[in-house]
């Protein structure tokens, strides 16, 4: 059987893995368009703050892993994926497979507004996006941040490690507002004022010009800012551009079934790119997040190999570290119609939490400024635990979560 | 034989030694803050849970790393973390259903219990064998790993 990867991220990497694992004299090939070793992106924001060198990103440190494992790395771009012939088109020849798992993730997208193309203009999404950051943000240096989302927030934080002055730009009416509700987002943003950054919501980027060395940034709030440096991380759009013309349907991403198969059989999609089910609506929807990514990837493989492993869907899940506060969201944190909350809010000390039931289930979280035990929220969601009398116990204090959790499962 | 550890609740007096073994053992100080096992305490019930990771197969911490900074100690069975490859993501403490893998802010990584190499402090501090170190076939963890794979995303149909 012949396996063919599209994309060297964490899920084409953990898919080789699976596959080989599960299949011994399986022939696996990884395509990656990047001319590093297979990397994390994720990793990216601490080889900016200097706690990692490029290295440190690696998704596998062992010389001559791929080797090893029996994988065939190759360098290249897919143009084309050829169903009728079971084949995918790479630097100029044609590779064929028996299976194929697209897994070509996302990339950084601008938002429209004029200027975005002069230099000093940076995403920061690939290892080489890193280095041209690298160079502009010194200490010092103007810096403005164009989008306070997940990524945005990973960034902030190196930025800042570099001891850039910094001016964050965020559309939403909050920080990470895909992430957190209004008092955590906003309680986010007071904390990052504090730490001396500048942060601007419900505010856009109106564009971008030259003004002499420096850049000026013209803002929907009427102000204008000059920069040595922007960064862009707005958001990221998977990478279905060269499915066109295959027959593989796509609607955001590439939609699978629960065995993470396209619309054409024997193609599967796993990762950022993949519109797979989500755990808590049953919906299909682009989640772009690396436990996502694994899960896709490791029943994806399974799958081609035979092995039918049917996917029940992917939680949503993110933990941010915004300057030291560290926050973390879970599930359907903003609700479901006819469920009720559990609040806590300490603003003095940034302290949060708040919780979302259905009937005596949690469906959803939201913490910041807890580290311990955040797990044990994701376990509660995903196992439907029903809470009982503990249910009403976290109503009145919602920090007790993980006694909530014992008393469920262990005592 | 690996072995693992075994909890077993009824025993518990909530006397802390474990916790203060386990942070001396893993930071030079007695400091409960600082331990990779917790006693959680129910007063109503009167009930006392000593409480760390169970080296679950699944290992949800070391599937959902992007760096590879947490692998299996090949003769304990621990999942341990490699601190000069982590870079404090904390990816894995929201993908840990049980909640035993956390953030340190004093280090900037993650820690975990890591059977202490095969020799386990908190198990020589216990005075009631709440915690014993025990062949792992015989440990009393069924109903945990049960529910570990009743987390387990890739089993059951679609909802």
């Amino acid at each position: 059987m012949k396996h063919v990867i599209i994309g060297a991220g964490p899920a084409g990497v953990i898919a080789a893995e699976t596959l080989r694992a599960a299949d011994a004299r399986a022939e696996i090939t990884l395509i990656g368009d990047e001319p590093e070793p297979p990397y994390s992106r994720m990793a990216i924001p601490y080889v900016l703050s200097g706690i990692i060198d490029e290295t440190g990103t690696y998704l596998r440190k062992d010389e001559g892993y791929f080797d090893n494992l029996g994988v065939e790395v190759v360098q290249g771009r897919v143009e084309k994926v050829n169903p009728g012939k079971c084949s995918v088109t790479v630097n100029g020849g044609n590779v064929n497979y028996d299976r194929l798992l697209i897994a070509s993730g996302s990339r950084a997208v601008k938002p429209p507004i004029s200027g975005l193309d002069l230099p000093g203009i940076h995403h920061c999404w690939t290892l080489e996006d890193s280095r041209g950051i690298s160079d502009l943000a010194k200490e010092g240096a103007k810096v403005v941040l164009m989008g306070a989302g997940f990524i945005g927030c990973i960034i902030l934080e190196s930025l800042v490690a570099r001891g850039v002055e910094l001016t964050v730009v965020e559309m939403g009416d909050r920080m990470v507002p895909r992430m957190m509700n209004r008092s955590a987002g906003n309680m986010i943003r007071r904390w990052c004022e504090k730490k001396g950054v500048t942060v601007f919501t419900s505010t856009r980027g109106d564009g971008v010009e030259q003004a002499g060395t420096e850049l000026k940034v013209t803002l929907s709030n009427g102000k204008a800012i000059n920069a040595d440096l922007v960064v862009v991380a707005t958001g990221v759009a998977p990478n279905i551009e060269f499915l066109e013309g295959s027959g593989v349907k796509t609607d955001t991403g590439i939609l699978v079934d629960q065995y993470l198969e396209s619309s054409v059989p024997g193609i599967y999609a796993a990762g950022d790119v993949a519109e797979g089910f989500d755990f808590s609506t049953g919906a299909r929807t682009v989640q772009a997040i690396q436990p996502t990514a694994a899960d896709h990837a490791r029943a994806a493989a399974l799958n081609m190999t035979g092995i039918k492993t049917p996917f029940r869907g992917s939680l949503g899940m993110n933990v941010l570290d915004t300057l030291g506060l560290v926050s973390t969201s879970f599930g359907l944190w903003n609700g479901v119609g006819g469920g009720e909350r559990a609040e806590v809010i300490d603003e003095e000390n940034f302290r949060y939490v708040s919780l979302e039931f259905d009937e005596d289930q949690l469906v959803g979280a939201i913490t910041l400024g807890h580290t311990d035990h955040v797990g044990v929220l994701r376990g509660l969601i995903q196992t439907g635990t029903h809470l009982g009398a503990w249910k009403q116990r976290l109503m009145a204090d919602p920090t007790r979560v993980m006694e909530a959790y014992l008393a469920a499962t262990q005592v | 034989m690996q072995r693992s550890l075994q909890i077993d609740p009824e025993k518990c007096t909530a006397c802390m030694q474990c916790e203060l073994a386990c942070s001396y053992q893993a930071t030079e100080s007695f400091n409960p803050s600082q331990s990779r096992i917790k006693v959680f305490m129910f007063h109503e019930t009167a009930r006392f849970v000593p409480y760390t990771c169970t080296q679950c197969a699944e290992a949800w911490c070391m599937k959902a790393c992007p760096v590879d900074a947490i692998q299996v100690n090949a003769e304990t069975g621990a999942k341990e973390v490699i601190d000069s490859l982590c870079v404090g993501c904390k990816v894995c403490t929201i993908a840990c259903p049980f909640g035993t893998i956390n953030y340190s802010q004093s280090t900037g990584k993650v820690v975990k219990c890591d059977l202490c190499g095969g020799d386990p402090e908190c198990v020589k501090a216990c005075p009631t064998d709440a915690i014993t170190y025990v062949d792992a076939d015989w440990t009393g963890l069924d109903k945990m790993r049960a529910w570990a794979a009743k987390t387990d995303s890739q089993s059951g149909a679609q909802a």
